[in-house]
């Protein structure tokens, strides 16, 4: 009997002990879900946070970005969402709809706010509010063999359409049969929009509630696009029939594409040691008078869930990630380029010419509509450009068929605005 | 008297189905009805924050898929992977069923286990191999066409092939089931039929013909209808192989409901999909069994 009574009183205890040790009357537990490899790495950031924040501590989910996305929603239904996540930047309108998000315009000053790329910071803007702070940005360019394009006799890259299709020509004349000058992956909705961007196309009219995809502006960019394929610059292959993009660029099946900052640091590992100084990037053609083409912005944003209860460490996390010192850490970690330009000009990040070429052509970004039904408009897109290329609709056919599909999928916003405007009309 | 030993059975029987009823309405019954409710709904992104952004729109969602081009894009590409994929395993499988179950029995065995294989081996490792199967210039198909003279084909990036291409994989991934079903079916048939008919003088054509496949007719039906309501569902092939691409070609019309439903969140819009979709092998089912049904009377 006393034993079991000892071993009784151990056990309550041991569970007083625990129950105490795992919740101390103070201790706040913040929940960061952020994805991929990001995922990872900014784990090494945070002790130094919960150093500084003594009783916080940050419980990080990783998360596959192909998952992502559909878990947030998931969490949001259900009523689990973290305290604070990571974001891709195009997710943000769609986040603001369903409420899910703190809006940031107390946690961002204006110094701060300004220092922050302009157009990565306008795709956090949503119905006059911004909602999540740039964390890393990202946008597209050209990565190129510089090897490549000198043979064909050009010394610099082109700087407008006419250009850069002479250079295209002469590359692909020096490949050979077989080969091609261009990548232009028909998954990717990004480039004719990038192109549409260059031509000032605003994709939508009203207040985005109708497909613009017949006006001149993004037909001529759309007729500039599918000429890459019709004179046989870019090959009419679907991205997973590459075998290997870094081994097709080494052997000169292409020699350029339209690619973000995630390359930079894979090129550097996959390309032969013989190619290493061989490829180059530079800002978008398609520009006027020296400058760069218009590109996208894009990237990845904190946010704060809008019920989390932990508001103030929410947003001291934050403040915290965002911090250019860190952003600076983070992009020696990641090789994510950072969203405050502090953390560049600290870091001399634009000091490596293929770095700088973001540095440049992150001053002319645009964001592409920032609707809730961004990512169908982007697949829409997608599927016309794909029926145009591949000869199965005459693009003018597959502009009109867009314009009606894109109608379709903003009825509803449509129906949410009416309503609105008769609510605060006269 | 009788009366009330009946009514206390059929209390006990009711008492003892309860839990699987139960089950069943709580996880079937129930969430096949909230969907047709949901199919009568706009219920998306909006109306996830916000249920004052609902509308119940009857039957429009419906109407909406008449007019739905990539609806009707999915319906035939469903229907043409339907009506090449089911003939094409069945016969598959039944002439590896009958080799295998002729052939030796070590070698059987092993046979049996390689056919099975596929089966077992998850779909995502085998799509990777696939993919370089395919491949328009270093697929091992290519180098075999190229063998007989042929020129290279892009199989899943050509929007006429790709949906032929998924089919060879889907019947390569899924015939081994049914010849297991195949095979237990013919060891079921009387060795004495055979030696009956040997005696007869039936060859081996007459003796297929007049007791194999009579004996495997109801096997057959079944393994028809399942695969038949198997292939109605096609959605992981072409979701991990070619995304519905090359320009639509390969989109299936339960790919369609998912991209629908947890890609946009239009949940209201696929929930009619699905309907329209159990409809559809709900009559192809009921034909099948129609034509059961049928033969047997013949018999």
């Amino acid at each position: 009997m006393t034993r079991l009574r000892r071993a009784v009183h151990t056990l309550l205890a041991a569970a007083l002990l625990a129950a105490a040790g795992c919740a101390p009357p103070n201790e706040q537990e913040l929940r960061l879900w952020a994805m991929g490899r990001e995922g990872e790495l900014v784990q090494r950031l945070l002790p130094e946070f919960e150093r500084a924040h003594p009783g916080v501590r940050v419980r990080v989910q990783q998360l596959p970005w192909s998952a992502a996305h559909e878990k947030l929603l998931t969490a949001f239904v259900g009523g689990s969402m973290p305290d604070v996540f990571q974001v891709g930047t195009t997710w943000i309108p769609e986040l603001v709809a369903l409420g899910a998000l703190a809006p940031l315009d107390a946690h961002l000053n204006a110094d701060d706010a300004a220092d922050i790329f302009p157009g990565i910071l306008e795709a956090s803007r949503v119905d006059g509010r911004l909602w999540a702070m740039p964390w890393y940005v990202d946008t597209r360019l050209l990565f190129y063999r510089a090897d490549l394009l000198r043979a064909a006799g050009w010394a610099e890259p082109p700087q407008d359409w006419d250009g850069w299709r002479l250079a295209l020509q002469g590359v692909r004349a020096a490949a050979g049969p077989g080969r091609y000058a261009l990548l232009l992956p028909l998954s990717e909705w990004q480039p004719p929009v990038i192109l549409a961007f260059q031509r000032g196309a605003p994709l939508l009219r009203g207040a985005d509630e109708w497909g613009d995809f017949q006006a001149p502006a993004f037909r001529q960019a759309f007729m500039f696009y599918l000429s890459f394929f019709r004179d046989g610059l870019a090959p009419t292959r679907a991205e997973g029939q590459l075998a290997n993009l870094y081994q097709d660029f080494a052997d000169g099946f292409f020699s350029a594409l339209i690619t973000g900052p995630w390359n930079l640091s894979e090129m550097a590992a996959r390309l032969p040691a013989g190619l290493q100084d061989a490829w180059a990037t530079a800002p978008m053609p398609g520009g006027s008078g020296g400058e760069p083409g218009l590109s996208i912005a894009g990237g990845a944003s904190l946010a704060v869930h809008a019920d989390s209860p932990h508001q103030a460490a929410a947003w001291q996390l934050v403040e915290y990630l965002a911090a250019p010192q860190r952003q600076l850490e983070f992009y020696r970690l990641s090789g994510d380029l950072p969203a405050r330009r502090a953390a560049w000009t600290a870091g001399r990040l634009a000091d490596d010419p293929r770095v700088a070429a973001f540095w440049r052509q992150l001053g002319y970004v645009r964001t592409p509509p920032r609707v809730p039904e961004g990512e169908r408009i982007a697949t829409a897109i997608n599927r016309a450009a794909e029926a145009a290329v591949r000869g199965d609709a005459t693009p003018e056919a597959a502009l009109a068929r867009l314009d009606s599909e894109v109608d379709a999928i903003l009825a509803k916003r449509r129906w949410l605005l009416a309503r609105q405007r008769a609510e605060t009309g006269p | 008297m009788s009366g009330g030993v009946e009514s206390r059975q059929a209390r006990a029987g009711a008492a003892l189905a309860a839990p699987a009823l139960l089950l069943i309405g709580g996880f079937f019954v129930l969430p096949v009805a909230a969907a047709f409710l949901l199919s009568l709904t706009d219920f998306d992104i909006y109306a996830i924050a916000d249920r004052d952004r609902l509308r119940v729109v009857g039957l429009d969602n419906y109407a909406a898929l008449l007019r739905d081009r990539l609806f009707w894009t999915a319906l035939a590409n469903t229907t043409v992977f339907v009506a090449l994929a089911t003939p094409l395993s069945l016969a598959l499988s039944l002439a590896t069923a009958l080799a295998v179950t002729a052939a030796a029995v070590r070698a059987a065995s092993l046979f049996r286990t390689l056919f099975f294989l596929p089966v077992v081996t998850s779909l995502v490792a085998v799509a990777v191999v696939w993919r370089y199967l395919y491949h328009p210039r270093f697929g091992l198909l290519n180098y075999l066409i190229g063998l007989v003279g042929l020129s290279p084909q892009d199989w899943l990036g050509d929007a006429r092939l790709a949906l032929p291409a998924l089919v060879v994989l889907a019947v390569w991934k899924n015939f081994g089931f049914n010849m297991v079903v195949f095979m237990a079916a013919l060891q079921a048939i009387p060795a004495t039929l055979y030696e009956a008919a040997s005696v007869d003088g039936a060859g081996a054509r007459t003796q297929f013909a007049r007791i194999t496949l009579p004996m495997l007719r109801p096997t057959l039906l079944f393994v028809a209808a399942m695969t038949l309501i198997g292939n109605f569902q096609l959605f992981a092939e072409p979701y991990v192989m070619t995304r519905g691409g090359p320009n639509d070609a390969t989109l299936s019309i339960v790919l369609y409901m998912y991209e629908q439903g947890f890609r946009w969140w239009n949940l209201g819009y696929a929930s009619a999909i699905a309907f329209v979709l159990f409809f559809l092998v709900l009559v192809a089912s009921l034909l099948g069994a129609g034509l059961t049904r049928g033969k047997g009377a013949v018999q």
